[in-house]
């Protein structure tokens, strides 16, 4: 008695659809393009005030304000967002080996790599949660300046969508200990799969515009 | 059965290999890297090793960047095997998206521009 | 795969029920949930109506003192917001949830509970919204909350709290429609439909669906950072802090001129239905429609700044978006002369539908010129923020998109409800609604170039608005007056008209093919189509009318099972915002409350089947 308990059960594979894909693999990459809207306008909005900042910290440069005479370092720090972005990368190739043990019926290769990438989505966001406190240790807040609204707006809500992505991973992660992600499911792996694709390539234009142009 | 079972395999042709997603993340570690190095030698600790590159700064690096982008998109994310209504779906948006940033990041500089503050 | 477990759909251990309370609440059905939009479209229509004739009343007479100008500023904010949001949006929705799966031969859309959850997302939206009167805090800064008048400083009440959360809460529900409708056009037609065979209702649905999803993220992060500005205290359009209010603006407006575009294009697809039927004539240039339709999107999307001409963005950019303005008209024009081409020469019935049809063409013509003079940055220095810009949207989207959907309500209400509306009472409607509309809204083109500004609660005796004000206010009346009678018609054909017939107008399309209303599959069998208009194309074949479908046992047919967790899911959505409106009072439990529901609600769905698996579907049975 498979499907009816079965939860994530592909539908009556009977179904034919009037372009032979899958809705629900149409519906995700659908609300990816949507998605691709929503992060443009918040890349816009920081682009287009992340030198509108009336007082320090700056990104590359330090200040000294003249009022209380303190000094403001710098805020970005490139190593720690490199090694970061490194592991973002590596864990699009963890999730695909995953996705393609998940295919072949391969159930170690699948919860191998599924717990790497999950591991690195982890890692990701502590780096990302240290690099807030630490950045709000040296002055940068929400309220404090242009540069830090529009930081942390945008990759709070980024890492906000890799979170997500986390607890979608971890919840396949547990249907896969649990035996119920079989090869003729792998498509609801795909699904978590091409989110978090998703989110690691909206942090490929992030990195570079946030963090290392000028 | 019907003869038009659809199941993940049957349009998913030719899907790469572990070994070509490997290759893959290894180009994108390096374009990594390179981002990274374009920034110490125009910035950073090494300003100038290559002479002056801030004129050709950003578009080298969004070049490196978009290259990324579509290394992910065409082989993580399958778009190069799969249908093209997917590329479609993804790449229209993508469209309007990058013409709405440079849209705003020039209407928006103009405004600032003449708009001083105090004003 | 699909496994036996019993002839009766049972999931979980609820019994899918076809009458009562429960089953509504538990519905996934396609026209359950478009009767759900009807109720609740129906019901802030009146409520928008109600405040537009409060309105009226107030600016009856000069230095009148009929209502406060901060209660004026509230009725006219709420005004807009509902009507576009809770009114002509979900009327849409109506059309869309009811009638795209009948017109592409499929049993319901691609994912029934998400569709459920859009409907109870926009109920409780609405509410929400509308709750704001209660706390004497309705919206006041205007249907588009221009920063930064709605910052904390200028809007220091909840007022503003409401509207913007509101709107998210709203943007969710049309998101997850835009989603499912999107895959529900791509992959569910019947055999035989192909893109270029689907009926035009679907195709402008279609590209409706569409600028919903490149549209909406936009507002979102607008809102998005207006609410970081009122609680966090960032400064994105606050300028002593580094911000502009210049970028909401522009962020509002990306979304905003997409919107509009998505209020008028389903009821073009009204209109490419109704014309034909009613003067027996297939739509003249069917290809053109189409591609006329898709090029008005995209070019939507680049005509934003033409709202903006008076914040001096400069020649360069003031030239673009005035050329790109004027260049949709060829498109538009291109509809216009085709919908004139399909009634020219054909056998006119002017039965109901098709006299609001016809108003439909006119008024949006006038209100298209009126668009097109705005498109000038120059003349639009004088028009804009007068009465003439109000003239010109209501033309457009009430003269426009509710004179559409309302030819769609005459023209499908027999396929829904199964009682044809009574021709007679129709009549007077129409003419009531011509005469009142007009009435209405020709004085105020006048009336704005003599310099009468928008968003005045008053306005003093002597600049010549005086008695155009009151023809207005009268007008208003005669126009409520008008639908005062279709709902008089509504009630009178519920208790004594006889059923209505499944093919009551002689149609076209696949959904006159099946009963009146349909049963709960639609389809008994899905159709092969073989062109457009397959209807016609059936009884050209049969020599004659096609015989009255009868209704079957059903048996053997596989429907997505009915769950409440759509509606639990949609209820986190306004206990999160309602918890962040709160969070200076009560902290951050609200917002936990709200996250955990949501979590606890989509984690249910999730593992919940969604197919009940029942033996003998063969071959071409989609669910």
């Amino acid at each position: 008695m498979t499907d009816i308990a079965h939860p994530l059960a592909a539908p009556n594979p009977h179904l034919e659809t009037s372009t032979g894909l899958d809705s629900r693999k149409l519906a995700i990459w659908t609300f990816l393009g949507s998605e691709c809207m929503f992060f443009a306008s918040l890349i816009s909005t920081y682009v287009v005030f992340r030198n509108k900042s009336l007082v320090g910290p700056f990104p590359h440069t330090p200040w000294t304000d003249p009022a209380t005479g303190r000094v403001y370092e710098p805020i970005i720090e490139i190593p720690l967002v490199t090694v970061g972005t490194a592991l973002l990368l590596f864990s699009s190739l963890f999730i695909v080996l995953a996705l393609y043990g998940a295919q072949k019926g391969n159930r170690k290769m699948l919860l191998g790599w599924l717990a790497a990438t999950i591991m690195c989505g982890m890692f990701f966001v502590g780096m990302q949660v240290y690099e807030f406190t630490h950045f709000v240790h040296k002055g940068l807040t929400l309220q404090r300046n242009m540069f830090g609204a529009s930081f942390f707006t945008l990759t709070g809500f980024h890492g906000t969508h890799v979170t997500i992505g986390v607890i979608w991973l971890l919840t396949m992660f547990v249907l896969a200990l649990r035996k119920q992600l079989p090869a003729e499911n792998a498509i609801n792996l795909e699904m978590a799969a091409l989110y978090w694709h998703f989110v690691d390539v909206v942090w490929i234009i992030i990195f570079p515009v946030v963090y290392l142009m000028q | 059965m019907t003869s038009h079972v659809t199941t993940a395999d049957e349009h998913e042709r030719a899907h790469p290999t572990p070994g070509t997603y490997t290759k893959v993340g290894l180009v994108l570690f390096i374009l990594t890297a390179l981002e990274v190095a374009l920034y110490e030698i125009t910035f950073g600790e090494h300003a100038g090793a290559l002479g002056d590159l801030t004129h050709v700064f950003v578009p080298m690096l969004l070049t490196l960047s978009a290259a990324k982008f579509a290394l992910v998109a065409m082989f993580y994310m399958h778009l190069k095997q799969d249908s093209r209504l997917f590329t479609g779906v993804f790449v229209f948006p993508l469209i309007i998206a990058a013409v709405v940033i440079l849209a705003l990041a020039a209407l928006m500089a103009y405004h600032m521009a003449f708009a001083k503050s105090g004003g | 795969m699909a496994t036996v477990v019993g002839k009766e759909a049972l999931v979980a251990g609820i019994p899918a029920e076809k009458t009562g309370l429960w089953s509504w609440i538990t519905t996934v059905d396609h026209k359950r949930v478009a009767v759900l939009y009807l109720i609740g479209s129906m019901f802030f229509f009146f409520l928008g109506g109600i405040e537009a004739l409060l309105i009226r009343i107030q600016l009856v007479r000069p230095d009148n003192n009929f209502v406060t100008p901060e209660v004026f500023n509230e009725l006219f904010t709420m005004h807009g917001t509902t009507m576009i949001f809770l009114a002509v949006m979900p009327m849409s929705q109506i059309f869309f949830n009811y009638i795209i799966p009948l017109m592409i031969g499929a049993r319901d859309v691609a994912f029934p509970r998400l569709n459920a959850f859009g409907v109870w997302v926009f109920l409780l939206g609405g509410l929400f919204l509308n709750a704001s009167f209660l706390f004497g805090a309705a919206p006041d800064a205007g249907w588009f909350g221009y920063a930064n008048l709605t910052s904390k400083q200028f809007s220091p009440g909840m007022h503003v709290d409401f509207w913007m959360l509101g709107l998210q809460i709203l943007g969710v529900s049309s998101l997850a429609a835009a989603v499912n409708f999107f895959v529900t056009i791509i992959n569910l037609r019947a055999p035989g439909m192909r893109l270029m065979r689907m009926p035009m209702f679907v195709w402008m649905s279609f590209i409706t669906m569409i600028l919903l999803l490149l549209a909406f993220p936009v507002i979102t992060v607008a809102l998005i950072l207006l609410m970081f500005d009122r609680f966090f205290g960032t400064h994105f359009f606050v300028p002593t802090g580094g911000g502009d209010p210049i970028l909401w603006q522009h962020l509002f407006w990306i979304f905003g001129h997409p919107e509009v575009y998505i209020l008028i294009l389903p009821a073009f697809g009204i209109i490419s239905e109704v014309l034909p039927v009613f003067s027996r004539k297939p739509l003249f240039g069917y290809a053109a429609m189409v591609f006329s339709g898709v090029f008005i999107a995209f070019l939507g999307f680049g005509v934003w700044s033409h709202h903006m001409f008076s914040t001096g963005m400069g020649p360069i950019a003031d030239t673009f978006f005035s050329l790109a303005t004027m260049l949709i008209a060829i498109p538009t024009g291109v509809k216009i002369f085709n919908w004139i081409g399909t009634i020219w020469g054909g056998s006119l019935q002017l039965k109901t539908p098709m006299l609001f049809a016809l108003g439909f063409i006119a008024m949006f013509i006038m209100g298209g010129l009126s668009g097109v003079m705005h498109a000038s940055p120059p003349a639009d220095l004088q028009q804009t923020d007068t009465y003439f810009v109000v003239a010109h949207f209501h033309y457009v989207l009430f003269g426009g998109s509710i004179f559409g959907l309302v030819a769609g309500a005459y023209y499908w209400w027999p396929k829904m409800f199964g009682k044809v509306l009574d021709e007679r009472l129709g009549k007077i409607h129409f003419w009531l609604q011509l005469i009142g509309f007009n009435l209405t809204f020709f004085p105020m083109h006048f009336v704005g170039l003599h310099g009468m500004p928008r968003r005045v609660y008053t306005y003093p005796k002597g600049l010549g608005f005086d008695s155009m004000n009151q023809w207005e206010t009268v007008g208003a009346f005669i126009l409520a007056g008008g639908f005062a009678v279709m709902l008089y018609n509504i009630w009178k054909t519920w208790r004594t008209a006889p059923p209505a017939p499944a093919d009551p107008w002689n149609g076209a399309t696949l959904e006159w093919s099946i009963p009146s209303p349909p049963q709960e599959w639609n389809f008994p069998e899905i159709p092969t189509v073989t062109g457009r208009d397959p209807l016609w194309e059936a009884k050209r074949q049969r020599g004659g009318p096609l015989p009255e479908p009868q209704r079957v046992s059903g048996q053997g047919i596989h429907m997505p099972a009915p769950s409440y967790w759509p509606l639990v899911t949609a209820f986190s959505l306004p206990l999160l915002f309602t918890g962040l409106m709160l969070a200076s009072k009560i902290g951050p439990w609200g917002i936990f409350i709200g996250v955990a529901t949501l979590f606890f609600g989509i984690y249910n769905w999730l593992f919940e089947p969604s197919y009940t698996s029942i033996p003998g579907v063969k071959g071409k049975g989609r669910h």
